[in-house]
């Protein structure tokens, strides 16, 4: 599906002010394992990780949800008892468990929409021809980034399908947005995050047209 | 279309070739600098993407585009990494790293006994054959951009 997965927005000095998750893909699955496990988990970050073994699409970097269908939260599950323990012991198997692809915290996309900054600005200090701007579209396989910075210096990054064309004009569309519902809003500070109800509304209508219609209605 | 240089970095950072062809900005460092501001820059690159992607990355090959030029990264299973940058037109700049790759740097510097791992690379018939098949590439021989 060509799909939009998320928006940033990062001020003219690098902090990150805005995160929109629009249709991010799951990537999930549910083995039934035996005891003793064929993977490894750990407990990094808050969260299990699998750091050996890879078995069904489960792989190493995947976090453990949910042990039976109880879910996993903080390396407890949500009935009380340490997830790690409660799989050490030998009695509670076989179980169900499901693992996913490790979602993001709030703290680590501020730490990735910041981190943008000084790629781009390295980008363009790199660069073999003289004049060049920072990245404008960043490709790998699964996924396509486009950033957009503007005269004043915000940029409006967005990632989506490789497959989607007219990226920029779309990123002019949420540039237009910012500028309508939150740069017009008397209590909306600059460099702050934006917190604007009419912006997200805003945001979220216009990200749907383009997955139904695409860009031709925008 | 055209190419402006070429980085080769070993498995753990280390610049082992640079290239240059068309390059008209020259760089206020030297080489070696260079070097590590591209890797340093690259390797955050890399774990930037494998963060926010929403999909597991496949292979470990990416590129970028700015307003002047493409930069184009492929990491071989052994973790040699090949980054060239290119103007923007130019296709397929991927199956080129993979081509220097097997014909050149397997041939030449993996199989050269007095080529040491892990250090700048100075043969001379690496740079010279490295040269030819780049100079024989369609990116860099076609005229039309």
């Amino acid at each position: 599906m060509m799909a939009i997965h998320s928006v940033y927005i990062v001020s003219k000095s690098g902090g990150m002010i805005f995160n929109y998750d629009h249709n991010f893909p799951k990537v999930e699955s549910e083995k039934t394992f035996n005891f003793p496990m064929d993977l490894k988990l750990e407990l990094r970050n808050k969260k299990l990780v699998v750091v050996f073994g890879q078995r069904d699409g489960i792989c190493i970097g995947q976090t453990l949800l949910s042990i039976n269908g109880t879910l996993v939260n903080g390396g407890q599950m949500e009935s009380g008892p340490d997830a790690l323990e409660y799989l050490s012991d030998e009695t509670k198997f076989p179980v169900s468990l499901r693992f996913g692809r490790t979602r993001m915290t709030t703290n680590e996309k501020m730490f990735l929409g910041s981190m943008f900054y000084p790629l781009y600005a390295i980008a363009s200090q790199i660069s073999p021809e003289p004049h060049s701007s920072g990245i404008q579209v960043l490709e790998a396989e699964t996924f396509k980034l486009h950033c957009l910075q503007t005269l004043t210096g915000v940029k409006f990054i967005a990632i989506c399908d490789p497959r989607l064309q007219g990226m920029e004009i779309i990123l002019r569309k949420i540039y237009e947005l910012y500028a309508d519902y939150v740069l017009k809003n008397p209590f909306y500070a600059l460099e702050m995050p934006i917190r604007c109800d009419l912006f997200n509304d805003n945001l979220k209508v216009l990200l749907e047209t383009i997955e139904r219609t695409g860009i031709t209605n925008v | 279309m055209t190419i402006h240089n070429l980085y080769i970095f070993d498995r753990n950072g280390t610049l082992m070739y640079y290239g240059e062809w068309n390059r008209k900005k020259a760089g206020t460092m030297n080489k070696e600098e260079e070097g590590k501001l591209v890797y340093g820059m690259l390797f955050s690159l890399r774990s930037f993407l494998e963060k926010i992607s929403p999909l597991d990355l496949k292979d470990n090959s990416f590129c970028y585009r700015t307003s002047k030029y493409k930069m184009n990264y492929w990491e071989s299973p052994t973790g040699v990494k090949f980054v060239m940058n290119t103007d923007l037109s130019s296709p397929n700049v991927k199956d080129l790293l993979r081509l220097i790759y097997q014909m050149v740097y397997v041939e030449y510097v993996v199989k050269n006994p007095v080529c040491p791992m892990g250090e700048y690379i100075h043969s001379e018939l690496f740079a010279q054959k490295l040269d030819e098949v780049v100079k024989s590439s369609l990116i860099y021989t076609s005229k039309t951009s």
